[in-house]
């Protein structure tokens, strides 16, 4: 297959640049092969993350000739045979150096959710669910936090309202706890103030580049949307409460979290 | 001088090193006792190597077989152990993984589900009944993901990309931790009075292997520096599926999963060759027939087990010896196929990880085609030897270990599944055994600062030569080495050759270069990285050329027999000599107690009566 010529951004938060390297690929290989080989060659000090090299833990994730991907998942056959293959790291979030951005919005944002609470065992000790039940959220707890939708996601991306919108990513977590057929809390209302649901415009980015195919807009987002929209705007709902008090059987009082801010 | 003041220090009662399944679940038990707890960790939180973990969890909750309970659990880890496993581990390992299973749930995992709604079990190699709470195929993303959206609610720090160098101590007992932060190149000085290890095995030692970057033996290189033994080093579990092609994602792991679900094994003539490697100890528990196979498959619970479950280590030689034969698949493996007896949405819902990860890395589709598959370097069995309840490092005050870098439960060979519930069961067992020493002690020891001092200097060392050898070139050498010298057969000749290259290695990791700035520097951390494999290679390779027999993952092709006599009656125990040099002694295991020795002994008959009778408690 010859060699390929590659163009990484390197560089840190004070600026970089794309920088030139050449390696040889091999039958079988995949981009994160590529810059490790590269890496091993000429450029001891590349920092690049990864860690199963099997799509499973969402560590390698950047930006392959402009698209987000897996670098582990990337087949070097899969891109055009000609031409540089340019790598540069995902852009929502701030870069450290080279490939490795400071992701830790999301594990800011991630402790702001209100956690799991079951509600009580069966008289048995067992909690029972069909399995119906729970291929929804299994769906969503197929999420490897790879963040390539925080990447894509405009309102992230293009107008950095990471204050007022809590991302893909953290719609569908919130969407795997309130259609947890045993979870008893109600984030209803934080999911709209908080976590600002309305900000998602549904326009599918993020379900287009998910590597875990979840279908994030229309499983998660849309539903949760719809949830608050029924909550909030919904007159007759809203009526109907009123006289007949409300029938979800979410009976918790809304959790109170800590800190809103969360820095970028 | 490096003014060891100016280093940034921050304190706490117990740090956890390592934040997969076990790591997690000790903090999550630190912080019940309210301990002032950390973790510390080399990748981002969520991403250990447990995410990895595909086929399942296995406790005895008797969802999907009545006939199952913490007795034949127990007989089962024993056995697939070879005999060599921790009796008293093996025990509480088996009564405890039910509730510890019950308990996720209560935390937010999501298994999937029988036909009456509790968790579902499905089967693996060497479980009698089916016994693995899963989620399809990625139950180690279940579980690492349950553990971890918990515990960021329990109040213990978290210090991620952070790599920790070295126990500090104040004599023997441990009082601080040296760590590296990856993005700034700065180190931190952590202050307390324990440490539990939960650093995993140390995979990346070998080229062929299901492991990612982290495992490099950290933990068991730590406990060893730090005064502490290993034991059973020389069990390493070559699984025995792993993808063989294409080249560059050889080793990467193939569920046993697909073997559960009914995948079967067959090799270039299209014979189904594992009935011709079942051993005399499972050969009344086996399906000697494909007839008996297909009938245990469709659910007939007469019907004996097909030989594709057989226990691990049984299986990878068993490709081995066909490939070697002249009769593997067309890349050097064997062929695994699960669409000749499964439909395609079938393997799908239950295996969809393998079907993506076929689809896009090899360009097969497994519910249309055979896989083909080859041994890959998975697990270590052995570790730090700890006190099978406290979870203690024998020889370290308040050094702890759990999960895969602790040694005990596995003994030569892993079940499948046993390690999750392992990390669940010991990493809280961890926790409580920290807890009661940190309440135990009075003030924390004092490490003196030269101690600090001379780790930050080793640690520098790299970045501040002027030049030297390639890490990466280096790790390469060493994975030509274990690959060549301490594979899946060894031999006397073989591991003495081996060990003698490994003199020669280790001389050249002591002058690798680190180049450019310390700032988030791949090569300096391959270079610390090297530092950890040089002394578990090294222990790996002296104890496998010292056990003269074949048991259980290790197998010796100048001593093809158990020995049951003298070799099954002893661990070996590597620790640091006052010379400095490694040392190895043979540790006489004491006579099993009474009551587990009889219901690991027992036939399948005789543990059924017995638990009818009440004489076994269940």
């Amino acid at each position: 297959m010859g060699k390929r010529s590659f163009k990484i951004w390197r560089g840190n938060a004070e600026g970089g640049e794309f920088h030139t390297y050449e390696t040889e690929i091999t039958e079988g290989m995949v981009v994160l092969d590529a810059i490790h080989q590269i890496q091993a060659e000429s450029a001891n000090d590349l920092a690049v993350r990864w860690n199963c090299k099997a799509g499973k833990c969402g560590s390698c994730g950047c930006e392959v000739n402009g698209k987000p991907k897996l670098s582990c998942m990337t087949r070097m056959n899969s891109l055009p045979e000609e031409g540089d293959v340019v790598i540069q790291p995902i852009k929502t979030f701030p870069v450290i150096k080279d490939l490795v951005c400071d992701v830790s919005y999301n594990y800011v944002r991630n402790k702001q959710i209100p956690p799991f609470a079951p509600r009580e065992r069966e008289a048995d000790g067992t909690h029972r669910m069909e399995q119906r039940d729970v291929d929804r959220i299994q769906e969503f707890r197929k999420c490897i936090e790879c963040f390539l939708c925080m990447d894509v996601c405009h309102v992230l991306r293009d107008h950095e309202k990471k204050d007022d919108f809590v991302g893909p990513r953290w719609m569908i977590r919130l969407a795997s706890l309130e259609m947890h057929p045993l979870d008893i809390v109600d984030r209803i209302p934080l999911i709209r103030e908080k976590f600002g649901s309305g900000w998602c415009n549904i326009t599918r980015c993020c379900t287009e580049v998910c590597p875990e195919h979840i279908n994030i807009t229309d499983n998660g987002i849309i539903p949760l949307k719809e949830r608050v929209v029924d909550r909030f705007y919904d007159p007759i709902a809203m009526l109907k409460r009123k006289l007949f008090g409300d029938k979800s059987n979410k009976r918790l009082p809304v959790v109170e979290v800590g800190d809103s801010s969360a820095s970028g | 001088m490096l003014d060891v003041s100016e280093l940034q220090t921050v304190e706490h009662d117990v740090v956890i090193i390592g934040a997969g399944g076990a790591g997690l679940r000790a903090a999550i038990e630190c912080s019940a006792h309210g301990l002032d707890t950390a973790i510390v960790c080399k990748s981002l939180l969520g991403k250990a190597h447990t995410v990895m973990a595909e086929g399942g969890m296995a406790a005895a909750l008797r969802n999907t077989d009545e006939r199952d309970n913490w007795a034949v659990h127990f007989r089962d880890t024993m056995r697939g152990s070879k005999f060599l496993g921790t009796w008293r581990m093996a025990e509480l390992h088996a009564k405890q993984a039910p509730e510890r299973v019950k308990e996720l749930e209560d935390w937010g995992a999501v298994f999937d589900r029988t036909q009456s709604g509790l968790i579902n079990q499905r089967n693996f190699g060497g479980h009698r009944f089916p016994r693995l709470a899963h989620v399809g195929d990625r139950t180690g993303l279940e579980l690492i993901r349950t553990l971890q959206d918990h515990g960021v609610h329990q109040g213990f720090e978290v210090y991620m990309e952070c790599k920790a160098l070295n126990l500090l101590q104040e004599g023997n007992a441990v009082g601080g931790v040296l760590c590296l932060w990856k993005d700034s190149g700065r180190f931190m000085r952590i202050k307390c009075k324990a440490v539990i290890l939960a650093t995993g095995g140390g995979g990346k030692m070998w080229r062929v292997t299901s492991n990612s970057w982290e495992y490099t033996g950290d933990g068991a290189a730590m406990a060893y520096e730090a005064g502490g033994e290993l034991m059973d080093i020389e069990f390493t579990q070559f699984h025995p599926t792993g993808m063989v092609w294409p080249p560059s994602v050889r080793g990467t792991l193939v569920t046993e999963g697909v073997r559960g679900e009914g995948g079967h094994l067959r090799n270039s003539d299209g014979e189904r060759f594992m009935f011709r490697y079942i051993p005399d100890r499972f050969a009344s528990e086996t399906a000697d027939t494909e007839e008996e196979a297909a009938r245990w498959l469709a659910g007939d619970k007469e019907a004996r087990r097909p030989p594709e479950l057989l226990t691990r280590d049984v299986v990878a030689r068993a490709i081995y010896n066909e490939v070697k034969a002249g009769r593997g698949s067309p890349h050097g493996g064997a062929f695994l196929d699960i669409a000749s007896n499964r439909p395609p949405d079938y393997i799908q819902r239950k295996l969809p990880s393998m079907y993506h990860q076929f689809k896009e890395l090899a360009e097969v589709d497994i519910t249309k085609d055979a896989m083909e598959v080859g041994p890959t370097l998975h697990y270590f069995m052995g570790g730090i030897r700890v006190d099978a309840d406290s979870q203690e490092a024998t020889g370290v005050p308040g050094l702890f270990a759990c999960g895969e870098c602790s040694a005990g439960l596995h003994g030569a060979n892993r079940l499948g599944g046993n390690s999750l519930s392992d990390l669940i069961v010991f990493g809280k067992l961890a926790g409580d055994g920290a807890a009661a020493y940190v309440k135990g002690l009075g003030a924390g020891p004092s490490v003196a600062d030269e101690d600090v001092a001379a780790a930050v200097r080793n640690a520098t060392a790299p970045l501040n030569r002027t030049d030297g050898e390639n890490p990466f070139a280096l790790h390469d050498e060493l994975c030509e080495i274990m690959g060549e010298h301490v594979g899946i057969y060894r031999t006397e000749e073989g591991l003495g050759a081996g060990l003698d290259k490994l003199v020669g290695w280790r001389e050249k990791i002591k002058n690798t270069k680190a180049h450019a700035s310390s700032q988030y520097n791949a090569g300096w951390h391959e270079a610390l990285d090297l530092q950890s494999m040089a002394i578990v290679s090294e222990a790996v390779a002296m104890a496998a050329k010292e056990r003269q027999e074949s048991r259980g993952a290790h197998s010796r092709a100048d001593y093809e027999l158990e020995d049951k006599e003298h070799w099954g009656k002893r661990n070996l125990i590597i620790s640091r000599g006052d010379d400095g040099q490694m040392e190895l002694r043979h540790y006489e295991r004491p006579a099993p107690p009474e009551h587990l020795a009889k219901v690991a002994f027992a036939s399948v008959e005789e543990l059924d009566a017995m638990v009818a009778s009440g004489e076994v408690q269940v």
